[in-house]
């Protein structure tokens, strides 16, 4: 077990420092997930045509192929797309994105159409009668959004959610790709410098395990919370 | 400009990794499927130490990311000597396999759960209508259980064979050339990475479209009950309660 | 709280963004004072990460060293093998000094500085392996003496016959399993000359090439205590001519710099110091 311990000698710190990367691609790109989700929800139930589409096709194209390719996508190609962007803005130097952002970026998009999937889902279960009454009361279209959609469409897109970001957490070993240092890229220097396949990756599956379950628990927490008023039958 | 010479060129030399996938994808969602459907009944068996292997298992192949699986089987297994000299190394020694197990057992863990959620949607009332009729244990699920629970699971199982076919690309990290791997092998050549991703890419997008078309076409005719009665039966029903 | 939570999400977003738009690699308007070179961090002793995770080897030496040279600021990172070419090419970093073989493919999308190692591809295989007995040869050039040196091929080709050969995928290595082996032996491509490595002592694959530079010091440790090289060795042709930094095609001024640094670097010994260091043997051009 000497390999795994603390300092210059072992990959225990390494490992530690890269799960604590990991923590932060995952919560950033789920963050951008529920940006993203929002945006695409609110477009899927707009009943605007062009939206409804735009929104339908992003959600097919990025459930459809392998997040391996859209992370290779944006890494060789990212940077290209920017210097475009920003030189439409009238921007002429040069501009790049790291391996962090990358990563989030393509995480975000991935894990954006499942969570557009899931508010949506959870928008549609708020029952109509409520949204009816509120409108009859004269609610103003804000303070509707915030006390009856909202709180509703929180609690039912939970579950989901919760799903999400598991989703999300797993998916950031693939962006080891890129070059950024988080738990599976660690593991595999470490499995290819010792000869040690079995102990890195099977420290790899551990670190996920703790990741995943503690989550996991959080999301039931967030859960009861949410479901605080609500009578079980 | 697009370079449609390169594109289809390219095109072409990755359909030539297209058996392998769906080699893959097929063989891995029924061994898969074949190991989920008793793993969903030991999730919900009343023997605890059932309960208790199944739950460890799909805690473990849910709770792990597939690259990982695929590289602790692959790499990690060879580590050690006893196992390169088992009954087991003729499989485990070609990364075929190893695919095809890494895949399995996480598709299988999935599906469990998958069509643990159909057997509990399955009403109790049925159960206690079959069980009135005099049948139990086995006839039971066949007859009963089991096709109501999977006709319940087929949209959720339609995402996990979907789920399936994107994770073939990571048989590539252990030197199979599906598409993935030999998208790898035209970039190493040509170095033209965003056009060869993006006609890989396209092609996942098709077959993955093509399986969503077919499975909701299976649901379809799955569910006849469901679905309004045809216009003409429904003129003739409207006909005769006007008469 | 929605309106708070809305905020935060904002501000995340936009701190995410303009943390990574940085004004990376071509920015410094070419003076050329920050340079940013790509290695692969996996092929010791060229270059690879130890265990505290940093950087090292012959060829991060080498960098430290031609970047004082230059008077510039150097920053190394890492980068997969298989994607390093497209790296370069979309602008990531500015220089690869990553064991990178100097050969006529790669010069019609990227440049190369004079070669600082040369190094020839040597087969190596278990101790346990029937082909541990093919017996050692000389070196080969299939530049210089092609005819012979195919001759040597066709003299392997019997002894490899039906076995599964390996090497790191987009090297010179790969390129000379598949031009002379395929259709003899199964060809495998790995993404680190490490996973071949593990494959070889797992007994998946019977041999895999890489460089002498590689093997050598590989086999002086106690991970590599069970392979050997076997068979003649080969240089030239398909190997190109010896290892250089890559560079972008458009960027000539940079390229003048690494000569003129690599020149000086070779002329006082420092390359030949450093080569013995990490290699045990002088591997410098001739």
């Amino acid at each position: 077990m000497g390999l795994l311990s603390w300092g210059d000698k072992g990959w225990g710190d390494e490992l530690a420092l890269a799960t604590l990367m990991t923590l932060a691609v995952a919560s950033c790109a789920f963050l951008l997930g529920l940006v993203f989700g929002s945006l695409g929800a609110t477009a899927k139930l707009s009943r605007i045509r062009p939206l409804v589409l735009l929104a339908d096709a992003y959600t097919t194209v990025l459930r459809g192929i392998p997040e391996l390719l859209v992370i290779y996508l944006l890494f060789f190609g990212g940077g290209g797309a920017l210097r475009f962007v920003v030189k439409m803005f009238g921007y002429d130097g040069y501009v790049e994105l790291n391996a962090f952002t990358t990563g989030v970026i393509a995480i975000g998009i991935v894990n954006g159409a499942y969570s557009t999937e899931a508010i949506r889902g959870a928008v549609l279960a708020v029952p109509k009668g409520q949204i009816e009454a509120a409108k009859a009361y004269g609610m103003p279209p804000w303070t509707m959004f915030r006390r009856i959609l909202a709180p509703q469409v929180l609690r039912y897109a939970l579950p989901s959610l919760g799903n999400v970001w598991q989703l999300c957490l797993k998916e950031t070993a693939l962006i080891s790709v890129t070059g950024l240092v988080e738990i599976m890229r660690q593991s595999t220097i470490g499995a290819g410098s010792t000869k040690q396949p079995f102990t890195f990756y099977a420290c790899a599956a551990v670190l996920y395990l703790v990741l995943t379950s503690l989550s996991s628990l959080g999301f039931a927490r967030a859960e009861r919370w949410a479901d605080r008023g609500v009578r079980r039958s | 400009m697009p370079d449609f010479a390169f594109l289809w060129q390219t095109l072409e030399k990755l359909v030539a990794g297209l058996p392998l996938l769906f080699q893959l994808v097929s063989i891995s969602l029924a061994a898969g499927f074949v190991l989920a459907v008793p793993v969903a009944l030991m999730r919900l068996s009343p023997v605890p130490p059932l309960r208790w292997i199944a739950s460890s298992y799909v805690f473990l192949f849910r709770g792990t990311p597939l690259l990982v699986q695929i590289f602790l089987i692959y790499y990690g297994l060879s580590q050690f000597v006893e196992i390169r000299g088992s009954a087991l190394w003729p499989f485990l020694r070609q990364p075929y396999w190893c695919a095809i197990l890494a895949l399995t057992l996480n598709t299988g863990a999935y599906g469990a759960e998958i069509i643990r959620g159909g057997i509990q949607s399955v009403p109790w009332g049925q159960v206690e209508a079959a069980r009135v009729c005099g049948m139990s244990g086995l006839l039971l699920l066949r007859r009963i259980i089991l096709p109501i629970a999977l006709r319940q699971a087929l949209p959720a199982y339609s995402s996990e064979m979907i789920l399936m076919v994107k994770a073939t690309s990571l048989a590539s990290t252990i030197t199979l050339l599906e598409l993935t791997g030999i998208a790898h092998k035209i970039i190493s050549e040509t170095y033209r990475a965003i056009e060869v991703f993006v006609v890989a890419g396209a092609i996942y997008l098709l077959i993955n479209f093509l399986l969503t078309r077919a499975m909701l076409a299976l649901e379809y005719w799955l569910s006849p009950h469901l679905r309004d009665a045809p216009a003409a039966a429904r003129a003739q029903e409207s006909a005769a309660l006007v008469h | 709280m929605n309106k708070r939570l809305y905020t935060l999400l904002a501000a995340v977003a936009a701190l995410g963004l303009s943390a990574g738009v940085g004004t990376d690699a071509m920015a410094q308007a070419k003076d050329w004072k920050k340079i940013k070179i790509a290695t692969e961090g996996a092929y010791a002793p060229w270059n690879f990460t130890n265990a505290a995770g940093k950087l090292e080897g012959f060829e991060v030496d080498l960098a430290n060293d031609l970047c004082k040279r230059m008077k510039a600021e150097c920053e190394i990172v890492a980068q997969d093998w298989d994607g390093i070419i497209p790296s370069l090419q979309a602008g990531k970093y500015d220089v690869i000094i990553a064991g990178m073989s100097i050969t006529p493919k790669r010069m019609e999308v990227i440049d190369f500085s004079t070669p600082y190692a040369v190094t020839p591809a040597a087969l190596a295989v278990l101790k346990s392996s029937p082909l541990a007995k093919i017996p050692a040869d000389k070196n080969y050039d299939l530049t210089k003496n092609k005819a012979e040196a195919e001759k040597a091929i066709e003299g392997l080709k019997v002894a490899l016959k039906g076995k599964v050969i390996g090497a790191q995928v987009s090297t010179t290595h790969s390129n000379f399993i598949e031009a002379y082996f395929k259709g003899t032996a199964e060809t495998r491509t790995y993404k680190t000359t490490e996973q071949h490595d593990l494959d070889i002592t797992a007994g998946r694959l019977d041999g895999a090439y890489a460089s002498i530079g590689y093997w050598k010091p590989l086999m002086g440790k106690p991970e590599g205590k069970d392979l050997v090289m076997v068979g003649p060795t080969f240089t030239g042709g398909i190997f190109g001519t010896g290892v250089g930094a890559g560079l972008r095609k458009t960027d000539p001024e940079l390229k003048a710099k690494f000569n003129e640094a690599i020149g000086a670097a070779a002329k006082d010994g420092t390359i030949k110091t450093l080569a013995v260091k990490w290699f045990g043997f002088d591997n410098t051009p001739q």
